[in-house]
């Protein structure tokens, strides 16, 4: 009896250790986000005055108001983020769904080949460089939404997670199918899709953080304003301002350059809040399926 | 039985059967067709790019018409040597970053697993919000610490009566602030994939040592890590196959691209990305990206052969 009280004990400062470490460990990851958050309701005078801070003394929608009221260049980033996000979403899930179903089934001839012809593609790539000049120079994307939505699409990893759900499939389920007549494809559209749902969601939510996340694309094939993405334009934001700052700057252009056409600082804050927040605030009615997506691609594909 | 037969049959009827069977597998294929040729197109005809290392390439020629040099990319790359602080940067954090962060993550993923389920979900949830964020929004946010002029670390240094600190332009204190970041960033993923494998533990292991009166503290090292093992294993082999590639967000986002911090943040691929963009040296940068696929492809082959010696269930193929 004493004994079992010891080990109550024992359980309970573990419990109690964790979750205070666990506690500290959260806490700096979200107060990252909630310092841009809290920045961007400050006033600008305030952050000049105080700097930035997670707590505004003064509660201020000022940047917000100016986001919102002459929005040009980020409703445009907008438009071609969600434009890229969704189409190469449908895409890229149709790739991998695809191509998942048919090297998962075991009475497919070339399963092997196409396997291997997929798998290979995660153990060596020609590099940058070569990808650069087949995209400007051979396909010439460069500038153009296809630059942003192509290269992404195809990714191994998605393909051979795919094969993993399918072959977890009951075969019964098909083999019953496949009695009453119907084709291979037949299968796959009218059983094996409604099915895989789960799976699906998970995959398209991977592809849909990797396009709204992705500003590499954009720093690599695109110079037109009209075509930057919303990651891409903060970070442009950001690369001016530091520009600005530089001494460079003041020598080549003199002080009266500074500041000239550049957002203020609670108003890049708030542009970034923008950008990311619907992310944010749609995550964790996700998680389930990312969580998910993250441990079946660790236990081997 | 049907190898004798496949010899007997003549060169006609085995083409027949075999196009009999590829007709038969038509379907199929035509259904994987579109990624079949994107692959083809985005993965393996970049592959070319392995004969460019090995020209003096010029736009105006092409791949087709450029002369060959042989070996000078190479020479030329290893004689100039400001390619070697960027190699061992990039090994050096991502050392840094497999060690610091595997272990982090496998701390944080032991204790998750000694929480209820509600209090698991809060935690994972925030634990994970870092890594939704793009390297864009991160540079946001390290920068809101480390601004001079506006930057929390230097409030509170003032506070503190030491004097602020131009972050950007020193370069002594960016390992510690990449690596951090880094951690930051990849921990929550990391840890839900090691807590998966704890979960999926047969918990009558913990129960019979419960009974048998091992602390928790043991429960931890001589289960709960022995078991999760091979999954620590896989996931080492993976990082080491990238030993040669730095993660190009972090190094030229998080630290602005800052020219004065290139002396302890200067990677691989950033100084890959720098030769072909701002020095359009075709040759310098396709002959370091040939080395790195070249390096990092047989890194991947010998790590998971050694791992397949010693523990032939760990290995990744």
């Amino acid at each position: 009896m004493k004994k079992n009280k010891i080990k109550n004990r024992d359980e309970q400062i573990v419990r109690a250790f964790a979750f205070l470490v666990l506690a500290i460990f959260s806490a700096t990851c979200i107060c990252g986000f909630l310092l841009v958050l809290g920045s961007s309701f400050q006033t600008e005078k305030e952050i000049q005055q105080y700097g930035y801070s997670i707590l505004p003394r003064d509660f201020s929608l000022e940047a917000y108001k100016a986001v919102f009221t002459s929005p040009g260049m980020i409703l445009r980033a907008y438009g071609v983020t969600l434009l890229t996000t969704v189409i190469g979403t449908i895409v890229g899930v149709w790739i991998s769904a695809s191509a998942g179903y048919v090297i998962s089934r075991h009475n497919y001839r070339y399963k092997n080949i196409l396997s291997f012809y997929i798998f290979f593609t995660m153990l060596f790539n020609g590099g940058l460089v070569p990808t650069y000049i087949l995209i400007t120079q051979w396909l010439h994307m460069k500038n153009t939404v296809w630059a942003l939505i192509c290269p992404l699409l195809v990714n191994a990893w998605y393909i051979i997670l795919m094969k993993g759900f399918f072959q977890g499939l009951p075969n019964s389920m098909m083999e019953a199918a496949r009695i009453d007549g119907a084709s291979e494809l037949g299968i796959f559209f009218r059983i094996v899709l409604p099915v895989s749902k789960p799976v699906l969601a998970t995959i398209a939510l991977f592809y849909a953080l990797g396009y709204w996340n992705d500003w590499y694309q954009s720093l690599l094939y695109i110079d037109d304003q009209n075509l930057y993405k919303l990651q891409y334009l903060l970070m442009q934001i950001l690369k001016k301002a530091q520009f600005l700052n530089s001494d460079a700057a003041h020598s080549m252009m003199g002080s009266s350059a500074s500041g000239a056409e550049m957002p203020t600082l609670n108003l890049r804050m708030a542009m970034c809040v923008v950008a990311v927040g619907p992310l944010l605030l749609v995550f964790p009615f996700f998680q389930k399926y990312f969580v998910k997506g993250i441990t079946v691609g660790s236990v081997k594909g | 039985m049907r190898k004798t037969k496949t010899v007997k049959s003549s060169l006609p009827q085995r083409l027949s059967t075999e196009f009999g069977a590829f007709r038969k597998n038509a379907p199929m294929t035509l259904l994987a067709l579109p990624t079949i040729i994107m692959i083809f197109i985005f993965n393996y005809l970049p592959l070319y790019g392995l004969v460019l290392p090995f020209q003096k390439y010029s736009a105006a020629q092409g791949v087709f018409g450029s002369p060959f040099v042989g070996l000078e990319n190479f020479k030329f790359l290893f004689k100039t040597g400001t390619i070697w602080p960027a190699v061992l940067h990039t090994i050096g954090y991502n050392l840094m970053f497999m060690l610091l962060g595997t272990a982090m993550a496998i701390f944080a993923a032991l204790l998750l697993f000694e929480l209820s389920n509600k209090a698991q979900k809060v935690f994972q949830t925030s634990l994970l919000i870092p890594y939704f964020l793009s390297w864009v929004a991160v540079s946001y946010i390290v920068n809101t610490l480390l601004d001079y002029d506006h930057g929390v670390m230097n409030q509170i240094l003032e506070m503190l009566g030491i004097e602020a600190k131009l972050w950007y332009n020193e370069p002594k204190y960016w390992p510690a602030i990449l690596v951090l970041t880094n951690l930051w960033k990849t921990m929550g993923y990391n840890a839900v994939v090691y807590l998966a494998a704890l979960t999926g533990l047969d918990s009558e292991y913990f129960e019979a040592a419960k009974i048998d009166g091992a602390s928790k503290v043991k429960q931890i090292w001589y289960i709960s890590l022995p078991l999760i093992r091979p999954i620590i294993i896989v996931m080492m082999i993976l990082s080491v196959g990238n030993m040669l590639r730095g993660d190009f967000g972090l190094f030229y986002n998080v630290t602005m691209n800052s020219p004065l911090l290139y002396s302890t943040t200067d990677v691989v691929d950033t100084y890959v990305y720098r030769s072909l963009m701002n020095v359009s040296d075709i040759g310098m940068a396709s002959t370091t990206g040939f080395i790195q696929s070249v390096v990092g492809f047989f890194l991947v082959l010998g790590t998971n052969l050694v791992v397949k010696k010693i523990e032939p269930d760990s290995a990744l193929f």
